[in-house]
């Protein structure tokens, strides 16, 4: 048995980051020399509904790392976003989560 | 050559071309439908078994087109998985191929409704291009393709600018860059033109 000991939820998590459902599946998008790096950005805002500094966070990390998790969830659901992403001419595999 | 911007009163992106511009843009466009009409997302061998055979008749591609263009158009969605990347590419590659194929189509359309003649002789030709947002998007999509053939044509690699400005004037290269150049510019005003 356990007692329910008062906490404070940490208002800084998004719920959208919080989930018991599991998600095997993760979508890359991978820096190539040709997107321009607003256009990249825009794609993420437009495609994912991700606010600017989010957008603009995950580009940078493709720009600076190489590569970069734009979102995760089942498997079909990483395929429409590949497909999404090569729609949009960026450069995105799928994997499952490591 | 200005670039596009946002009209707040109509909520247009607009840009002004020369004949000339439009005139090359159309060309690129046209290259990318021929490309991607004529290199026809089809099986690379036989197949061996007769139902797979008789399903490839029916279905996608199932391996990475040979043009390099094709194969940066078309990514391998699964890496380290051969048999999902062909059942990824059968399902998805013919639509991917249709509407690229149709976003390059409707910048031609948007020209040549705009003023661009079927054959460009007149000389001191300018006009303008007004898109809705939707169509802004499209021609942004249709700028990321063509950049993308162009810069895998030319080999393109990340911070090799110097080079290219080292080319001299009159290496077709050189001007092949320019006008790579040029239509990232011109797609980082419309972006501009749609967040504004």
């Amino acid at each position: 048995m356990s007692a329910a000991s008062p906490v404070e939820v940490e208002p800084t998590q998004a719920p959208d980051d919080i989930t018991f459902l599991s998600k095997p599946w993760v979508t890359l998008v991978w820096d190539d020399p040709v997107n321009l790096m607003s256009y990249v950005s825009y794609v993420f805002q437009k495609y994912f509904g991700y606010d600017k500094a989010k957008a603009e966070k995950l580009m940078l990390e493709v720009h600076n790392d190489g590569k970069s998790v734009v979102s995760t969830g089942t498997r079909e659901e990483m395929e429409r976003d590949v497909q999404a992403m090569h729609e949009y001419g960026l450069w995105a595999t799928m994997e499952k989560a490591g | 050559m200005s670039g596009f911007e946002h009209h707040a009163r109509s909520d247009r992106v607009i840009a002004t071309f020369t004949g000339f511009e439009a005139d090359l843009l159309r060309s690129l466009a046209s290259q990318m439908v021929e490309l991607l009409r004529n290199e026809r997302a089809e099986p690379a061998a036989p197949a061996a078994d007769p139902f797979d055979a008789l399903m490839a008749e029916f279905s996608g591609a199932t391996t990475i087109p040979e043009d390099p263009v094709l194969a940066r158009l078309f990514p391998t969605a699964y890496p380290d998985d051969d048999e999902a990347a062909s059942d990824f590419r059968r399902f998805t590659e013919s639509g991917l191929r249709d509407g690229k194929a149709a976003a390059a189509g409707l910048l031609i359309d948007t020209l040549e409704e705009a003023g661009l003649p079927p054959e460009l002789t007149e000389e001191g030709l300018v006009f303008d291009v007004e898109l809705t947002r939707s169509e802004a998007e499209t021609w942004m999509r249709a700028f990321t393709d063509i950049r993308l053939a162009l810069a895998t044509r030319l080999g393109v690699e990340a911070g090799d600018e110097d080079y290219w400005h080292s080319l001299p004037d009159d290496d077709p290269r050189a001007q092949a860059h320019d006008i790579y150049e040029w239509v990232g510019y011109l797609q980082e005003t419309v972006v501009e033109a749609l967040t504004s």
